[in-house]
């Protein structure tokens, strides 16, 4: 395997790997698979962004993919009209409150100077504020959520097609992003690791408790969704037409027709990402950027501002998660907030993007693809394993139904062991950071 | 007069106890945090892992005991395991740090690469630990439940609000206080101690003077080992053993040593208790408390609670980023052992 032909052979590997999921479980859960696969490339690609090209360590995706999901849910949804009588000018003058309590501030810190009477004023108007903004927040919030709490109980989106929120989702991801970076970057590097950590926690402790805006963990369901229902292509003619040319059984193939549509709509998102980071890598930016990472002090003696490139590279990445996030809520139809998990959503994209070669995109997606078909088969896989090892003992052996029950579980320290065998020994990734002259 | 003892009464059941046992466990934690970042100059995202870790191997070796019919009397037979948890962690830490990090270390690895490293060592401790004792809750209290509780209290004082003392709060203070006296005792005065201090404060001095830097890790790892097991331990018999509250915990734990000062173990020490106080602070429902204090027509409806307890996460982020942006260093100024 020579470095010029060694991506084509891995790709043609993990290509293999899904028309073997075809071959033994059928067409239906291979592209099941592969839609899961390509949003985590689009993931994987974004934190290769901050990471492969910059060196940041973003603790934070499930955050970040989060805000995308949550994005989905309001753009998408229909507004619900009894709730926006309830309590919807209650939430509007909140948050004009909180956009004004935010100018006020900014305006302290601009205007007075630096010292302890500052601090004052700046503690003063912040609790000021909270108890204003709580005075119309509070009552507005229970009024929404006492409206018809079993069935909806929440504000609704704005009803807009659910496309539209993968760019929704980029943007505000990309906001918060912007608050992030200015706090922790141009610190000492594990300051963004853990203020990631926190907002990731915030945000999915947001979603998981305002019950005015998602539902809370009593999850919104029945979105809206860019292609056709199933029941509803059963219907049409040309539908039934078409199964009949192809002699193949009616609802299966409604259900392949479904995901291949998700599919081509993923990998559309997903090549249009990887050609625009390919242009930024190639480019003089990006060759600015690999400097910086490689060698920030020498870096910034050229001139270059270091935490304001920083930020521009943590803010286009987490937009990047972002749009996964929107598109991950999308394919589900739903918008469960206990889903997110840090091991799930955070560190499992991290191994995607060490694995597959961090600062070489197609290494990312590569990642993207292998970590995350393995990460959805190892649990058949575990369990096959353990059933045949532990065969020979007797079918109500506590330890084999122990070691059957958790081999669930066994993919968390397979991904563990992959991350540091992969970190110790091919540091550089399946398909490494092409530098320097190209041959 | 009456009304304001039953108001400091009120307070301390329920702000300040609960908030001195979790500060002395997040303290415990957190000095675990800052010993690593000054020995090995890295943020351990394992380290919560490690408590969880810990504490599984002591559950294990109470529920043995437990079989035997071993007990301690009025006190937790958890803490007579306490020493099979602490060798268990020692082994396994001192272990990953031989496969894991010790490449990295003599290559001079930048410490991002640390990070990624014991996020590594993460999964696959937080799968060990799915995989022997499972995802789900594990209550391993026994022994007397109180030292007083709300009825005793009421009957000595008469007083219509009372003060409940957990044994676990109490056995969580005091530990907390020995270890953090053998730890400061052990680093203050005597040889490795300070050999461990002058490493973390000038590496290539303390090779100089003839320190062997294997040597200093390695108690950096075992007394990291032991910490983070007893913290571990203290929290799961305060509250309940889950798997993944230990995951959560990592962001209050790193941001009390972050508030101290990381790399300072008395910055550590007060990190913990700070972000404890003003978490249990901001999410307490001071209704009650306003009903004692303030004349009746004050007196607020609802719970005049200022954040659900949902958002306490929140509270230590808020805590974080403030002292991020007034003094990055910590209150005590960090990096010094």
């Amino acid at each position: 395997m020579t470095e010029t032909n060694r991506p084509y052979i891995l790709y043609g590997i993990a290509a293999l790997l899904l028309l073997a999921n075809w071959y033994f479980l059928g067409l239906n859960s291979a592209l099941f698979t592969l839609n899961f696969c390509l949003i985590s490339a689009v993931m994987a690609l974004g934190v290769n962004i901050q990471w492969g090209y910059a060196g940041l360590f973003n603790v934070g995706i499930m955050g970040f993919t989060a805000i995308g999901g949550l994005c989905a849910v309001l753009v998408a949804y229909p507004p619900i009209q009894e709730t926006w009588e309830a309590g919807g000018s209650g939430v509007i003058i909140s948050a004009l409150l909180l956009l004004v309590a935010v100018a006020v501030c900014v305006v302290i810190y601009r205007r007075m100077p630096k010292g302890s009477a500052r601090m004052w004023a700046l503690t003063a108007a912040v609790i000021v504020s909270f108890f204003i903004i709580r005075h119309f927040y509070a009552p507005a919030v229970a009024a929404i959520e006492s409206t018809n709490a079993a069935s909806t109980g929440f504000l609704g989106g704005l009803g807009l097609p659910i496309i539209l929120s993968w760019m929704v989702g980029g943007v505000v991801a990309a906001g918060i992003a912007w608050i992030v970076g200015k706090i922790a970057l141009g610190l000492r590097s594990d300051y963004l690791a853990i203020a990631t950590l926190g907002i990731s926690e915030i945000i999915v402790a947001i979603v998981k408790n305002e019950e005015w805006l998602n539902r809370g963990v009593k999850n919104v369901i029945g979105l809206p969704r860019p292609v056709p229902f199933e029941v509803n292509l059963q219907k049409e003619q040309w539908f039934i037409d078409l199964a009949s040319r192809l002699d193949v059984n009616l609802v299966e193939f409604s259900s392949i027709f479904v995901k291949l549509c998700y599919t081509c709509l993923f990998a559309f998102v997903l090549l249009l990402i990887l050609y625009l980071s390919e242009k930024a890598l190639n480019s003089p930016w990006g060759r600015m950027m690999r400097a910086i990472r490689d060698n920030e002090v020498s870096a910034n003696a050229m001139g270059k501002n270091v935490t304001r490139r920083h930020l521009q590279v943590f803010i286009l990445g987490s937009a990047v998660v972002g749009i996964a996030g929107a598109m991950l809520t999308t394919l589900d139809g739903q918008f469960t907030p206990t889903s997110y998990q840090p091991l799930r959503f955070t560190f499992l994209i991290w191994v995607m993007v060490i694995v597959g070669g961090s600062g070489n995109n197609w290494g990312a997606v590569l990642g993207g693809i292998v970590i995350g078909f393995f990460w959805l088969q190892a649990e058949p896989i575990g369990i096959w394993l353990m059933d045949s090892l532990t065969a020979s003992m007797a079918d109500d052996n506590p330890l084999r139904l122990h070691l059957i029950e958790s081999a669930a579980h066994m993919r968390l320290i397979v991904m563990g062991l992959i991350l540091l065998l992969v970190l110790r020994f091919s540091p550089r990734g399946l398909i490494p950071e092409r530098t320097g002259r190209r041959h | 007069m009456e009304s304001l003892i039953n108001a400091v009464v009120l307070l301390l059941n329920f702000l300040v106890v609960p908030a001195l046992s979790y500060g002395s466990q997040l303290a415990l934690g957190a000095l675990g945090v800052t010993l690593i970042y000054s020995v090995l100059r890295f943020s351990n995202f394992a380290h919560g892992e490690t408590m969880a870790f810990g504490t599984m191997f002591v559950i294990l070796a109470t529920w043995l005991l437990q079989s035997w019919g071993v007990s301690f009397g009025p006190l937790p037979t958890a803490l007579l395991a306490l020493p099979v948890g602490c060798i268990a962690t020692i082994l396994f830490v001192l272990a990953t740090d031989r496969l894991v990090y010790k490449h990295y270390r003599e290559h001079k690895a930048t410490n991002v690469i640390f990070m990624i490293a014991s996020v590594g060592v993460m999964f696959v401790m937080n799968g060990i630990i799915r995989f022997v004792i499972g995802p789900e809750d594990q209550q391993f209290f026994d022994g007397e439940r109180f030292i007083f509780n709300a009825r005793q209290f009421k009957e000595w004082t008469g007083l219509t609000e009372a003060l409940a003392i957990r044994t676990t709060q109490v056995i969580t203070v005091v530990t907390a206080i020995i270890v953090v006296a053998i730890l400061f005792w052990f680093l203050n005065r005597t040889r490795t101690g300070k050999s461990m201090r002058a490493y973390s404060d000038n590496e290539d001095l303390a090779l100089l003077s003839g320190i062997d830097p294997a040597h200093v890790v390695r108690i950096a790892w075992i007394i990291t080992a032991i910490l983070a097991t007893i913290a571990g331990t203290l929290y799961g018999l305060d509250k309940s053993f889950k798997p993944f509250t230990y995951l959560q915990l990592l962001l209050p734990i790193f941001a009390a040593a972050i508030v101290g000062g990381v790399g300072n173990p008395v910055g550590a020490i007060a990190g913990g208790f700070v972000i404890a106080f003003s978490e249990i602070a901001l999410t307490f429902a001071y209704r009650k408390f306003f009903a004692y204090t303030l004349p009746d027509f004050l007196v607020p409806d609802g719970l005049a609670q200022l954040l659900s307890t949902d958002y306490k996460f929140a509270v230590s982020f808020v805590i974080l980023v403030v002292v991020l942006l007034v003094k990055p260093t910590g209150l005590f100024s960090g990096k010094t052992l």
